[in-house]
């Protein structure tokens, strides 16, 4: 990956919080991170620890309220998406940035043509005609892999099976030749050996295009497989961050190397037990004074009670350009 | 770990599909389409295999929460598919199941006390307070708070509410337990917790355990014996070492070669077997081997005579036509043909 080179998304002290009936839930807490141009970026977290949300933020997705983006700057080409008026931010959406969801069941409306849905912002953002933007789209079809193209077209999402449909997905953000492609779980809702057909196919698609990937994940075999650098959410925080080889091989937060151990392998000796990450993930009711993995952490101290860790760089690099880990421990501490 | 707890042979559940005016049967869903096995008392069976393989549906015809078309499956010296429903009823206490979903398969009105007690209330004539006991000793064994007893399930975790459903499933002393997916519906973190649960609690009660799941790894983790099921039938069933090392079946193989794994060097160097196209239709399977419309070691006998499954090494079992049997398999009824419609069973509806 070029290093040095400009980020094309720069995100800074994001917060974002949703105000319910039952208070105030802090789903994301001062996330910082960029994406160089070309890069493949991992997101990695369980269930609520604001990997979507961050993601949802920075392009306005989140119905508010009760969401809102309490502080921070998402710089795209030097524009703060956070200040832009609603009709420009839509300029932004699937033409500078482009989403593929989860579930694409869900996410493709059932009573549109396929064509129909990948024209739409071919012809809203690009300002083609409807020919044009019809010939784009089967074009668009063949380079996910998609047989037939031109006929299939005039198909319905549900006469597609969900492989199908999740390239149908990847083709409409492709659309309009985003800088910045945003996975969320792109493959989580598909079998693996399908999982195994998209992820070829992004890695071919980003060979031929070169946008940035933004994948979200909980799988952390997806990502040693796709990415280049991976960022460790957790309690909707980044704990921490580093080139995809040394997240693997010295993960430094305790989270990170609980999750590493606890899941079982498919080669090699056969543990007779697993590692369990005892206690269940933080409700994130108020904002942060103290580390959120403090209650599960096998290294906690007090310290850990009373503040939270800022992130700190562990190779000399500037935080978010090398390895960096929001942690008062360290793996020497123990030896 | 001796003689078989379970005996499954040429199960087939096939649901029927109307269409026209008339709703008449125009064919049928062969969602389990002639599957034997056996699980030895003590032992884990995992089931593997795709969305859509038909992995639950052997699960729930085991119990008969459906009513197999075809097939026998004798779990403690009766057979289950058979059996009057009084009979059945009788013999419940001995098979229970824990499902995917802990959100979806405890009622929200219920408290955590009423619902690990109804299989007492509908099986046992015990008095309350042998009950109360009862449920309180359950909560202990799988790690909940016996405090939480009157507590309602959306006040639970998913990890807890399928402790729950697990204390439930435990509540009558079952021998054999069908796992469906205990795990999938679970964060990373928390899934590690609730299978060292169900290992301790097999190795304290001396459970039988079918675990059907799309996870490999976990499956390696737990099972003694793994089964590969695609499109109905087995593909391969061999001991958990023996299938990882060196899978036969060709889509065992591929299954395998398509998990990604947490390891980036490996994953790197890694010769990934990517299938082509999608799973057939199960109401449509194609003639012959239902594998070889994407095989990628496919010739012309796999597109006319399906392979039955047979032992093609000691312990192996696999239904492929690159592989020849070494003896009669034990699992005598071969399945498969339409001909061969077992005789214990007519249709069923």
């Amino acid at each position: 990956m070029p290093d040095g080179a400009a980020p094309v998304l720069d995100v800074r002290g994001l917060k974002t919080v949703f105000r319910t009936r039952g208070g105030e839930v802090h789903a994301v807490n001062s996330v910082s991170f960029h994406l160089k141009p070309g890069e493949l970026l991992g997101v990695v977290g369980e269930s609520g620890s604001g990997k979507s949300v961050t993601m949802m933020s920075l392009i306005g997705l989140l119905p508010s309220p009760p969401a809102e983006v309490r502080a921070g700057q998402v710089l795209l080409d030097g524009r703060d998406l956070l200040k832009i008026d609603a009709n420009e931010l839509r300029d932004v959406r699937g033409a500078k940035i482009g989403f593929v969801f989860q579930d694409p069941m869900t996410s493709l409306n059932p009573v549109f043509t396929v064509g129909s849905q990948i024209m739409e912002p071919l012809i809203r953002h690009m300002g083609l005609t409807k020919a044009q933007a019809r010939e784009r789209a089967a074009e668009l079809l063949a380079l996910v892999g998609i047989p037939d193209a031109a006929k299939r077209l005039k198909d319905y999402p549900h006469q597609f099976s969900g492989g199908m449909r999740q390239r149908v997905m990847i083709a409409i953000a492709l659309a309009c030749d985003p800088d910045v492609l945003i996975a969320d779980e792109p493959t989580t809702a598909l079998d693996v050996t399908i999982q195994a057909q998209i992820i070829e196919l992004v890695k071919d698609l980003r060979q031929k295009l070169g946008m940035a990937i933004v994948w979200i994940t909980h799988d952390l075999g997806v990502i040693a497989g796709i990415a280049d650098r991976v960022m460790v959410m957790y309690g909707g925080q980044v704990v921490e961050q580093a080139p995809v080889r040394q997240l693997f091989s010295d993960p430094r937060h305790p989270y990170t190397r609980a999750l590493l151990k606890t899941i079982p392998s498919l080669h090699g000796a056969r543990a007779a037990r697993l590692q369990a990450i005892e206690g269940q993930p933080p409700i994130l009711n108020a904002a942060p004074v103290a580390c959120p993995f403090r209650a599960r952490c096998a290294h906690a101290h007090a310290r850990c009670e009373t503040e939270n860790p800022v992130r700190r760089a562990v190779d000399g690099l500037d935080v978010g350009q090398g390895h960096d880990v929001a942690c008062h421990w360290t793996p020497e501490d123990a030896a | 770990m001796s003689a078989p707890l379970v005996q499954v042979r040429d199960l087939k559940m096939h649901f029927p599909i109307y269409s026209g005016i008339l709703r008449r049967r125009t064919g049928a869903v062969k969602a389990v389409d002639g599957v034997s096995f056996d699980i030895r008392a003590g032992e884990t069976l995992g089931l593997v295999g795709e969305s859509g393989c038909g992995k639950s549906t052997v699960g729930r015809a085991l119990l008969r929460l459906y009513e197999p078309t075809a097939g026998s499956v004798v779990i403690g010296g009766d057979d289950i598919a058979t059996l009057s429903p009084a009979a059945l009823r009788a013999k419940r206490p001995m098979m229970q199941m824990v499902f995917q979903d802990p959100q979806a398969s405890l009622n929200p009105r219920m408290t955590v006390q009423a619902i690990i007690s109804e299989p007492l209330d509908e099986q046992s004539d015990w008095d309350r307070d042998r009950k109360q006991a009862r449920v309180l000793e359950l909560m202990d064994q799988v790690g909940l708070n016996r405090r939480f007893a009157n507590r309602y399930p959306h006040e639970f975790s998913g990890g807890q509410r399928q402790r729950i459903g697990i204390a439930r499933a435990l509540a009558l002393s079952p021998k054999f337990i069908v796992c469906d997916e205990p795990i999938a519906a679970l964060d990373v973190s928390i899934q590690a917790q609730v299978v060292n649960l169900l290992e301790d609690l097999q190795d304290n009660l001396g459970l039988t355990y079918l675990f059907i799941s799309h996870d490999l790894s976990m499956v390696r983790h737990i099972a003694d014996r793994v089964a590969v099921m695609y499109l109905g039938r087995i593909a391969e069933l061999s001991p958990r070492d023996a299938l990882y090392d060196r899978p036969l079946h060709p889509y065992a193989e591929a299954l395998l070669s398509a998990v990604p794994e947490p390891d980036p060097s490996r994953e790197g160097a890694r010769q990934r077997i990517i299938l082509q196209g999608d799973v057939p239709s199960p109401a449509n399977p194609p003639k012959g081997c239902n594998f070889c419309t994407r095989c990628p070691k496919v010739f012309d006998r796999c597109r006319v005579e399906k392979p039955d499954l047979v032992e093609v090494e000691p312990g192996r079992l696999v239904a492929c036509h690159l592989f020849p049997a070494i003896t009669k398999s034990s699992l005598a009824q071969p399945g498969g043909t339409e001909a061969t419609e077992p005789k214990q069973l007519g249709e069923v509806q």
